[in-house]
């Protein structure tokens, strides 16, 4: 079984094409040209810019204050990418060029912080900790993106199921007072609309943009409705227990990532166990191989005698346990409370993330991370009194979204059956 | 030689397009075209009405006494929820016939407003179930409708207030089109990343609609905002100059974009079926391969067609602005963009039906808000309608097998929308 993985991974070799080569150098450079000339020509030579190193709230895993020279930080970040973007023009990194641009984008991201608080102090682990908070309802999205399409049925309900399993978990939470009967509540729901994109794009073979768009409309009418009716006058009903921090012994006292990995809630244990349960099973099981070949090829399966039916009501299925997941995380493990619409569009950024992420559950973590630190800077740096209004700092997210799916998509990774409904001869 | 062999080519085309000859498409089962969605409107009321059966405290006290009062509680509710969103969506018939009769202006003009009002809310239906349906009919689902509304808002509000002195005859007009010019560009924006790099038209315009309203948020609350609002995110007035006319006088807001809006459905319909570049583009959103074989550039038509759907968008928020609300504010659409996707769907992605659905929306809509008032049932339940009525539209199989009808002989048509990867 092994070997067969193999070779379909072997398939999968990223080819970048000579203009995305093009593009993505220029991007490069154009980030160290905005590093320098933006950012460190503005900066006072002498201003020092200090990072603090350990988050607010937290016993163990301690860590001294980091004190830079912010323009001379910032001007050996930006020769730093413009080196990468010209190495990318002339040569080309071939299939590292998505884990370079994530360097420079991570370069461009931390040139901001220094430029940003130059004469500041900023809790950067504090950041970070938000971040991979943040982060959790974004890969988790996308893991659940996974799922689903790699047995062929794309799913753009996620946001939807997230929505309906972060209210239904908020009832059953508060109502039961206990936060695990929450999260099985939410995830059960969300379960339940997947099974309804099942039947719709597999049985009836709906137009798999729309099953998921009835989802999405669904779920924001309905949790709509009954906060309405019932959440905002009944506040029993709506004010579940949270899941606490549980440092993880040992590891927690880690200086830095003690505290930002080993001491938060179960939301980002779970992340990482679904990360290495996911990875595993996909690549280095018979259950994964039979899952990947029906949304590559589903009659080729279909002939091995794999049913593919079954298959993708499973991988649908799954996909809506996971989302599950990422949608009580709002209620139960950050916010505690429901509040419509909460979810502000993190469905489909996972979807994003999975992409950028070239449907791997490795890739798919990193991307969500990114995200999370973007959406965690908006908020920390609107405290630092920055000069730019949030809501611009609100953006970020969504721009970056944008940018990575504009550029960082090659042709022909996305599994190859994936919206096609399946009809057997 | 060459001309003769375009005139092949496009036989080809309209072969693929129009599908079975005519004397077939004439035999078809129950009510033609509409028996399906209309069965579908019909149970997605009988769904709402059961979740209005099932979320109110009443019927569970009167189920508690006996079965026989539960039931009639039932009733009670659904119908008092019903009757108070048909009367304020069309109208009290016994009032309006009284009125009539008898010779008072004023009471023919009340008696006849809720209908009127229903029309008003349809006009910024019409013009996003255009936009959502022009995508639809070349291959693209353009989810940001909203977005696109919120800037063409943003810039019809702009022009309307800060550029004075203009007579109205090119003032309103301008202000109309600014908006349009808006929406077009947050269409614009999305079509070409799909076009050049193949950047998936769902996710980017969800994002751009995340920041469509963030900007909005910043311009009413900075740049754009009205002098002594203390704050809020409210633009000033626009000048007289600028506004869409009404009618009739307040509280009656029938205007003139009404009719605005029939007239850009008839000219979308006439660019999509009369015109080579609507064959064009309809072959592109129905046979992208074909397409290709026939020398058609999907890449220009898919950037046409998505600045042109922001466009629509842009000119459902200038509407509102223009015509109804005279200023901005954060709370100019009750979700039109979102709604015009079922829309579309509902009006068979084509600009009679959109119509029709538009005002059959519209009148929801409008009625729910005094359901809302009359029996405090959330207006949120319009929406859980909405996708119901959508998803057996989507899927007319389900519709069949509940109301026990033939399936019909030729397939039905279906709204072509591709993966992640691109356009093959």
């Amino acid at each position: 079984m092994t070997t067969n993985s193999r070779v379909i991974e072997h398939k999968r070799v990223v080819e970048v094409s000579s203009t995305r080569k093009l593009v993505v150098g220029i991007v490069e450079v154009l980030i160290g040209l905005l590093i320098y000339f933006i950012f460190a020509l503005k900066t006072a030579s002498g201003a020092l810019t200090r990072f603090v190193m350990t988050p607010g709230g937290i016993d163990q895993g301690f860590m001294a204050d980091w004190i830079l020279p912010s323009k001379i930080t910032l001007t050996v970040l930006a020769i730093a990418a413009l080196l990468i973007g010209i190495y990318q023009l002339i040569r080309g990194f071939g299939r590292w060029t998505n884990l370079m641009v994530g360097i420079c984008a991570l370069f461009l991201i931390f040139g901001f912080l220094v430029w940003q608080a130059a004469d500041k102090q900023l809790n950067l682990a504090g950041m970070l900790s938000s971040a991979v908070l943040l982060a959790v309802p974004i890969t988790l999205g996308a893991f659940s993106g996974i799922l689903a399409e790699r047995s062929g049925i794309v799913n753009i309900s996620i946001e939807g199921m997230m929505l309906m399993a972060s209210m239904v978990a908020a009832i059953v939470g508060s109502v039961t007072k206990n936060p695990w009967l929450g999260l099985l509540g939410g995830i059960l729901s969300s379960i339940l609309l997947a099974l309804i994109l099942g039947v719709l794009s597999i049985k009836y073979k709906v137009n798999q943009t729309i099953s998921g768009t009835v989802i999405n409309i669904f779920s924001a009418g309905l949790t709509a409705f009954i906060s309405q009716k019932f959440l905002q006058h009944t506040p029993l009903l709506n004010t579940p227990k949270l899941f606490p921090r549980v440092p993880i012994p040992g590891l927690a006292s880690i200086p830095l990532i003690g505290p930002i990995l080993f001491n938060q809630n179960i939301f980002v244990y779970l992340m990482f166990v679904i990360l290495i349960v996911l990875q595993l099973a996909l690549f280095e099981t018979r259950w994964g191989l039979r899952l990947r070949s029906v949304g590559e090829h589903p009659k080729a399966a279909d002939t091995l005698g794999i049913n593919v039916i079954r298959t993708r009501y499973m991988g649908v299925i799954l996909s809506g346990l996971v989302a599950g997941i990422a949608g009580s995380f709002f209620t139960l493990g950050s916010v505690g409370r429901f509040d419509e619409g909460m979810t502000a569009g993190k469905g489909f950024i996972g979807l994003a993330a999975m992409i950028f992420g070239n449907w791997m559950p490795v890739g798919a973590i990193g991307a969500g991370m990114l995200f999370g630190f973007a959406d965690a800077i908006g908020s920390k740096l609107s405290l630092l009194g920055s000069a730019i209004p949030p809501q611009f700092m609100a953006m970020a997210p969504y721009l970056i979204t944008m940018i990575v799916l504009a550029g960082f998509i090659g042709k022909g990774q996305a599994p190859a059956a994936e919206g096609e409904p399946y009809e057997k001869e | 030689m060459s001309e003769k062999k375009k005139d092949l080519g496009l036989e080809i085309l309209k072969e693929i397009n129009e599908g079975q000859p005519k004397d077939e498409q004439s035999r078809k089962p129950f009510l033609g075209k509409a028996g399906i969605p209309l069965l579908a409107i019909f149970t997605g009321l009988v769904i709402g009405a059961l979740l209005i059966a099932v979320t109110s405290q009443s019927v569970y006290a009167a189920f508690s006494e006996s079965v026989g009062k539960g039931f009639s509680a039932i009733f009670n509710e659904v119908g008092t929820a019903y009757k108070a969103l048909f009367t304020s969506a069309i109208g009290d018939p016994v009032r309006m016939v009284k009125a009539v009769g008898g010779d008072d202006v004023r009471e023919i003009r009340q008696a006849f407003n809720p209908f009127l009002e229903s029309l008003v809310q349809s006009t910024p239906y019409i013009f996003a179930g255009l936009a959502v349906a022009l995508g639809f009919r070349s291959g693209l689902f353009n989810i940001g409708v909203e977005g696109q509304l919120f800037i063409g808002a943003a810039c019809a509000t702009w022009v309307g207030y800060a550029v004075t002195g203009l007579p109205a005859w090119i003032h309103m007009p301008l202000a109309f089109l600014a908006g349009a010019l808006g929406g077009a560009l947050w269409g614009f924006v999305p079509g070409l990343l799909k076009a050049k790099t193949g950047g998936h038209e769902v996710i980017n315009t969800i994002m751009m609609n995340w920041i469509a309203f963030r900007l909005t948020e910043w311009l009413l609350s900075g740049p754009m905002t009205r002098e002594g609002s203390g704050g809020m995110p409210i633009s000033p007035l626009i000048q007289k100059t600028a506004e869409i006319p009404q009618f009739f006088p307040a509280p009656i807001r029938f205007h003139l974009g009404f009719f605005i809006a029939l007239l850009v459905a008839y000219l979308i319909w006439w660019l999509l079926f009369k015109t080579t570049w609507g064959l064009n583009l309809r072959t592109v959103g129905t046979n992208p391969r074909a397409a290709r074989y026939a020398g058609l550039s999907t890449t220009k038509s898919i950037i046409v067609a998505m600045s042109l759907s922001g466009a629509l968008a842009g000119m459902a928020g200038a509407v509102q602005v223009l015509a109804v609300n005279r200023s901005m504010a954060l709370g100019l659409s009750s979700g039109y963009g979102f709604d015009s996707i079922a829309l579309a769907l509902i009006g068979n992605t084509h600009p009679v039906g959109v119509v029709l659905a538009s005002i059959l929306f519209g009148t929801l809509r409008n009625g729910a808000t005094r359901m809302m008032v009359v029996s405090s049932i959330p207006i949120d339940i319009v929406d859980v309608i909405q996708a119901i009525i959508l998803m057996f539209v989507a899927a007319p199989a389900i519709i069949r097998s509940i109301y026990h009808l033939r399936k019909p002989k030729q397939e039905e048509q279906q709204v072509f929308l591709s993966g992640w990867g691109g356009q093959s």
